[in-house]
């Protein structure tokens, strides 16, 4: 017990030498941090990324199968316009000039390489040998009824057509813009794309005000993430607000609240430093930083601003001796807590998330700045500034923390009776937990305020599916795709597809080698087979190849060896639990039905964004642990005890399983989002078990109260101060749950019920916990001076 | 008032220029086609290799035979020759001066001539980047021409395609005034007006001591990254074709 006494006595001369030497030399000190912030926020340069490739890591095994079947393909991003009449009839002669208008237009949009309609589709018309290819309706002003009639009969019928660019009740049409972008300059999509697009649409809509006009596919969502990217930044402001109120309320000081502000905003600046340093790309998870730096590193200045006009008001100290006063009373839990919650950031780096791990190390960084300014351009702020203050006779707490009392007293009464309630209670909710299914249907990320995903779910409801799952089906053969026995099976891969429930369109290679032989034979649906010989399949093809039109090749859907092809399945909306289960079943339904070299997997972003709850929470499982590990670790030499160390884990552990518990009951899906709440939550709600254990292991051990004594002791001492932190986090944490990206708010709102949970669990299991496991300390109890805890004072 | 003459005579300085340059470049057009005037009819052999953005080849065979008219645009046949499954496949087109062209395509397999009829010029030629026009015999009346500068012996022309359909807004082409006005580079514009192809010929050799026949065409796109080259071997000046080999008939015999 010396070694520790020695220990802490070292810590407590540390804060004490830290504390004077910081107030001796207030100006340097300020200036020295003034030019540190400012020095690393001159770096600072935030660039948004809303390719939404950033969501995998290099080596995750969808994004490589999906980049591998790209790089056999092409490569295309696209912008899909659908287009309403309000007439409800897309067939007219307004209607279709309308439509070959815009898609003029929509040639001239920045790295267009194709514009498909309904009017400018490659129709085919074979009468005997002769084969006419045309555009399904050039120059629609000049049609007459009859002729619209007939394109509307053909358009209806066509299966590359219907339930793709047109629906099937011919009432709404899309345009669809193949962009290929040269991916150099990350201003391509926010800044030419996507402004061409919305300007061509308003003039559109000015121009034709009975055709509404709705907007999706990769380019625009890329945009929705780059927006929301920004969107969700400027949350900072309304939290700046809020720091500034909260803190004035708890210190009724406006020198403090000034001085706070520089703390947080120091942090901030120096936040943004490292983002440029590092030359991090901010997406929607990483954006949030600046909310979560403020929320978080608020409470250090508030700590320590309180305790000292605390000192200044109850006890008359004088400004400087209370500042002294409070440093050391607070360095070394400010340092903890600090400690706490960068270990809990940190540990999203274990994920397979990427943006998670730059929110994580941006975070811990801020973190890092914001212990470093609290501790330093803090207090000589505060040594500078003046400080009025009365002082106060005491009188007026008691009845304040009497109501901290009176509960104290109600949880000592029956320590059982709680933790027979508490217990069962946790089991019920992490039962409940266990049933929350992962879902990361990426088009929910956004909420209904976001335009992109009203749009997707109008296109989703009223022409096409936007989730897909591609196959690259091999033949094994250089050229082996006109392989009759290879078309065969394709054809029947096509049509099983077809039949699933979940699937809206089918895009495969045998469709057009039946369209192709069906116009050879002057179109005889009887022909509408694949055709029964290769050289036969292979002429074809090349027939095929010379009649399509400019910006289409076969690459798009046929490998340049010709010996594989690509077969596009777009479904319905679908979960992603739903998504990867049809995925193998198409996958086994090649394994059971065709050779080996047709065996394929299914791949696509859809896919990929599917399977990314369950790959971060695999990955996140040892970062957990690691955090558990750690932050019980940095407990046990706070409080200087193995036991109570390892019975934190109970009060750090089970306000998660409670807080997913409760998820289940008010969504029961969650999203890749929430996977890194434990390690993050972790870090930030141990801190009510570091403060309420260690001012009852004071009680005991400094003032020899008993088990129940002393927490009644800890509810006076610190239960003001964990409800005051946890209300400035719940507001942190409320500003960040209205973000419109849901992979912040479900995470915000998920953080908002785990940190009442642990503020609940630290007021009725803790101390529950405590007076039932002390029992046996409590009969042999001696006055003896134990070692004073190195936090506590 | 100063002012206003001063503008009008800048005004219509350019105007003139802007004439004269079209004028010019219209001109230079001619002088090209003057220079390539009475080749009668050719034959080669032509190896086409596609290559995509990753480096991956693949390969085809061809031979083109194409007979010269005055009246209207050329003839030509062409017929494949690997891969081996599309072997005897060939085409046989009429290029007009106005109007789409004809086209008839043989199918070996079914041992079937098809009457193609499309406006579609603009399309790529079996997955090349070449497109038909491209391809196609040049003719004057397809484009308007601007004269752009003059490079020591190179002489660069904007055309800007008379056809609706054509996949360009214009095309920057760079002839060699010293050498009968033949091609050394066209870079091609598309709808949007930005920059999509460029196609350089190499290897040219003078034939029968009028005819520029480059050995190799090598068409890149800049924006998908592919590229495409042309081999050409054995130039045949004398083989005196004649419009009986260009018909439906001389389509299958050469086919099968």
């Amino acid at each position: 017990m010396n070694a520790l006494k020695k220990a802490s006595n070292a810590t407590n001369a540390f804060a004490k030498s830290w504390a004077n030497f910081v107030i001796k030399f207030k100006w340097p000190v300020l200036l020295i941090t003034m030019l540190l912030a400012l020095g690393l926020g001159s770096q600072g340069n935030m660039e948004f990324d809303g390719d939404y490739h950033v969501f995998f890591s290099k080596s995750n095994p969808e994004l490589e199968a999906f980049d591998a079947l790209q790089e056999k393909y092409t490569k295309d991003d696209n912008v899909v316009l659908v287009l309403s009449p309000s007439n409800g009839n897309v067939f007219t002669k307004n209607n279709l000039s309308a439509i070959e208008a815009l898609t003029k237009e929509a040639w001239n949009t920045p790295y267009s390489s194709r514009v498909d309609a309904i009017t400018n589709y490659q129709y085919t018309r074979a009468v005997g040998d002769d084969l006419y290819v045309d555009d399904l309706s050039y120059e629609s002003s000049l049609k007459t009824d009859d002729d619209i009639k007939k394109i509307r009969q053909i358009a209806l019928k066509e299966p590359l057509l219907v339930n793709r660019i047109i629906n099937e009740a011919g009432s709404v049409t899309a345009i669809n813009i193949t962009v290929k972008l040269p991916g150099v300059d990350i201003n391509e999509i926010p800044g030419e794309v996507t402004p061409f697009v919305r300007n061509m649409i308003s003039n559109f809509e000015t121009k034709h005000p009975k055709i509404k006009i709705h907007s999706s596919g990769l380019i625009p969502m890329n945009t929705a993430f780059f927006e929301a990217s920004m969107k969700d930044l400027m949350l900072t402001m309304i939290m700046l607000v809020i720091v500034v109120i909260t803190t004035l309320i708890l210190t009724r000081n406006f020198v403090s609240t000034f001085a706070t502000l520089i703390v947080v905003l120091f942090s901030i600046i120096s936040a943004i430093g490292f983002v440029g340093i590092m030359g991090i790309k901010l997406t929607p998870p990483s954006a949030v930083f600046p909310t979560m730096i403020l929320t978080l590193a608020v409470a250090d200045s508030i700590h320590i601003l309180v305790t000292m006009l605390q000192k200044m008001r109850k006890e008359g100290l004088n400004k400087i001796d209370a500042l002294k006063e409070a440093m050391r009373l607070n360095f070394m839990p400010v340092f903890i807590t600090s400690l706490t919650t960068i270990i809990g950031f940190l540990t999203m780096n274990f994920g397979d998330v990427p943006p998670f791990w730059d929110l994580g190390n941006i975070t811990a960084f801020g973190m890092l700045m914001a212990f470093l300014f609290s501790t330093t351009t803090l207090p000589a702020l505060m040594a500078i500034l003046p400080v009025k203050s009365k002082v106060k006779k005491a009188s007026d707490t008691p009845i304040k923390s009497s109501l901290y009392t009176v509960f104290g007293n109600f949880v000592v009464k029956q320590p059982v009776r709680l933790t027979i309630i508490s217990v069962l209670v946790i089991s019920g909710l992490t039962y409940l937990a266990s049933k929350n299914t992962f879902n990361d249907e990426f088009v929910n990320y956004f909420d209904k305020t976001v335009d992109f995903r009203n749009s997707t779910d109008y296109i989703s409801e009223n022409l096409t599916g936007i989730y897909n799952i591609e196959y690259s089906v091999g033949s094994g053969e250089s050229g082996g795709i006109n392989n009759p026995e290879y078309l065969k099976n394709l054809n029947a891969f096509e049509n099983w597809l077809k039949k699933q429930p979940e699937v809206i369109h089918v895009n495969a290679f045998s469709e057009i080698a039946r369209r192709v032989n069906r116009s050879m034979h002057g179109d005889d649906t009887n022909f509408y087979r694949v055709p029964e010989n290769r050289d036969e399949a292979a002429q074809y093809l090349l027939l095929y190849e010379l009649s399509l039109p400019f910006g289409l090749d076969l690459n798009n859907q046929i490998n340049v060896d010709k010996s594989e092809t690509r077969v596009t399945v777009t479904t319905e909306n679908i979960s992603s639990a739903e998504m990867i289960a049809f995925s193998k079943r198409g996958e086994n339904w090649l394994k059971n039905n065709t050779p080996e070299a047709m065996h394929a997997i299914g791949v696509s972003p859809t896919l990929m964004f599917s399977k990314l709850g369950f790959r971060q929470a695999d990955s996140m499982l040892n970062g957990n642990i690691v955090a558990l590990i750690l932050i019980s670790l940095v407990l046990m030499l706070a409080l200087r005890s193995f036991k109570l160390g390892l019975l934190s884990i109970i009060p750090n552990v089970t306000p998660v399983l409670v807080g997913f518990g409760i998820w289940a009951l008010y969504k029961g899906q969650i999203n890749t989002g929430m996977v890194v709440v434990f390690g993050m939550t972790l870090g930030i709600i141990v801190d009510d078990t570091v403060h309420f254990m260690s001012k009852f292991l004071r009680a005991k051990r400094e003032l020899g109260y008993n088990s129940k004594q002393a927490v009644v002791y800890a509810f006076e001492t610190v239960g003001k101060a964990l409800v005051t932190t946890t209300v400035v986090l719940l507001a942190g944490f409320t500003v960040l749950s209205t973000s419109s990206f849901a992979l912040n708010s479900y995470m915000a709102r998920i953080t908002l019920i785990i940190i009442i949970a642990a503020l609940v669990i630290d007021f009725i299991l803790l101390p529950s916990l405590l007076i039932l496991t002390s029992k046996k300390e409590d009969k042999i109890i001696s006055n003896e001076k134990v070692a004073q805890v190195a936090f506590d004072k | 008032m100063k002012k206003i003459i001063f503008i009008l005579a800048i005004l219509s300085t350019i105007v003139i220029q802007a004439q004269s340059a079209e004028a010019r470049g219209l001109e230079i057009a001619k002088a090209a086609e003057q220079a390539d005037l009475g080749f009668k009819s050719s034959t080669v052999h032509l190896k086409m290799i596609l290559k995509n953005k990753n480096g991956q080849t693949s390969e085809r065979s061809l031979t083109t035979k194409t007979l010269e008219l005055t009246e209207d645009g050329d003839k030509s046949l062409i017929v494949f020759n690997s891969p081996k499954d599309v072997k005897g496949t060939s085409t046989l087109t009429f290029t007009h001066k106005v109007g789409s062209d004809d086209q008839w395509l043989f199918l070996p397999s079914i041992k079937r001539v098809k009457r193609i009829s499309s406006n579609n010029k603009s399309g790529p030629f079996v997955g090349s980047e070449f497109a038909y026009e491209d391809l196609s015999s040049i003719e004057v009346e397809k484009y308007t021409y601007k004269f752009i500068e003059e490079k020591g012996e190179l002489l660069i022309v904007e055309q800007d395609p008379v056809d609706q359909k054509s996949g360009y807004t214009r095309r920057l082409v760079t002839y060699n005034k010293n050498k009968g006005y033949r091609i050394e580079k066209v870079e091609f514009y598309d709808r949007k007006n930005a920059l999509l192809k460029t196609l350089t010929y190499t290897g040219y050799k003078l034939y029968k001591n009028k005819f520029w026949r480059a050995a190799t065409f090598n068409m890149i796109n800049h924006q998908s990254n592919k590229e495409t080259v042309l081999f050409f071997s054995n130039y045949n000046f004398d083989v005196a074709l004649t419009e009986e080999d260009f018909t439906q008939n001389a389509l299958i015999r050469t086919g099968s």
